[in-house]
């Protein structure tokens, strides 16, 4: 194993073979990963918010899934990755607290993974494999040697997808 | 008149803020100490405005493993406000309460679970009575809802909510001492409109 990236909350960056990218305690936050297996070029974006024509404080471009997944597809292709072969995976997207009704903190999570699975479909990239919502927080790694992505939580055994 | 964004609170209302906080957290410090039955010391609480996208940083490793109890807000203030406590204080407070002397590194069961949410409860509850004996607004809190998990995942959720409007949130550290130190942080998530009612009721034209 190579050299650990770490991405931080509304934060994204690119990743190549034998290095890991990884960012820590996902909660109702997404992080969505392209990988290209045969250039074995990744990248990861952790974002917080579904949209970003919603808010009026929008300059940085990884807190929203819209703009971010945007940003993170440039730069995985200016490293090489060819877009044809991207897939996706994301994880994340819990609803931490057991709010009842539909306040937002209630369902921003699932918002979240939605607006991952509506901006896919809108750039015809497959969604392979996903990890999304219940009520506990993941740190994630992408190994870009392999295209698994790790997920890690608190009690649980990890998981591979 | 425009709207206030957190980025215009600046250091006057900053230390407005703070003397709400040490009062706040002055009568939580109380109840926690008739609580527990105890004398307890309180330390100046220390607030500040920081990055949402560093919030996941700001009580320890983003992996470290801590509990949060959050509470939604209604009537004169609609928002939410969170809880933190790390878990040697968590556990401190749990075992005093329930008379048991259960190391650290065991998980909290159900009925420690339900212990530390009617601690967070008082705390929160007191805090949120100074801040509305203060200001003269009617403040509701919810049930208290319970989280044991990694802090970054936790506070993605006041992250999240400050997202919303702006790029900074406020966060309120509180350190009270019994035999050990206990450290609490407090973040108080108030809907924009909410920012400008209760500083307009403290007397700060905006």
């Amino acid at each position: 194993m190579g050299e650990v990236i770490k991405v931080g909350m509304a934060d994204l960056n690119v990743c190549k073979a034998p290095n890991v990218i990884t960012t820590l305690g996902l909660g109702s936050c997404i992080g969505l990963t392209f990988y290209d297996p045969v250039t074995k070029v990744g990248g990861l974006v952790h974002y917080m918010l579904p949209d970003s024509t919603k808010v009026r404080n929008n300059s940085n471009v990884a807190k929203f899934a819209d703009t971010g997944i945007d940003e993170l597809l440039k730069r995985v292709l200016a490293s090489g990755a060819n877009r044809g072969r991207l897939v996706a995976k994301i994880a994340g997207g819990a609803k931490m607290f057991e709010v009842s009704g539909l306040s937002d903190v209630g369902n921003i999570g699932a918002r979240n993974a939605e607006a991952a699975k509506e901006k896919l479909k809108q750039l015809g990239i497959r969604l392979v494999a996903q990890d999304t919502g219940l009520n506990y927080g993941r740190t994630v790694e992408l190994h870009c040697d392999t295209g698994e992505f790790y997920i890690k939580s608190v009690g649980k055994p990890l998981k591979i997808i | 008149m425009g709207k206030l964004s957190l980025e215009d609170v600046n250091n006057m209302y900053l230390d407005v803020l703070k003397e709400i906080g040490n009062i706040g957290a002055g009568n939580a410090t109380t109840a926690i100490a008739s609580l527990l039955g105890r004398k307890i010391d309180m330390n100046v609480p220390s607030i500040k405005l920081m990055e949402v996208s560093k919030l996941g940083t700001a009580v320890g490793a983003e992996d470290q493993t801590i509990v949060g109890i959050f509470l939604e807000v209604q009537n004169d203030i609609e928002g939410s406000m969170m809880f933190l406590l790390d878990i040697p204080s968590a556990r401190y407070l749990v075992n005093k309460l329930m008379m048991m002397d259960t190391s650290a590194d065991k998980p909290f069961d159900e009925m420690e679970l339900s212990a530390l949410k009617e601690i967070g409860n008082i705390i929160a509850g007191s805090y949120l009575s100074a801040l509305s004996a203060m200001t003269g607004l009617v403040i509701v809190p919810s049930i208290p809802y319970i989280a044991v998990d990694m802090a970054a995942s936790i506070l993605s959720v006041p992250a999240i909510e400050f997202g919303q409007f702006g790029d900074n949130a406020l966060l309120i550290q509180t350190e009270i001492c019994a035999d050990v130190a206990i450290n609490g942080y407090f973040i108080l998530m108030p809907e924009q409109d909410s920012y400008e009612k209760i500083l307009t009721s403290l007397g700060i034209s905006l």
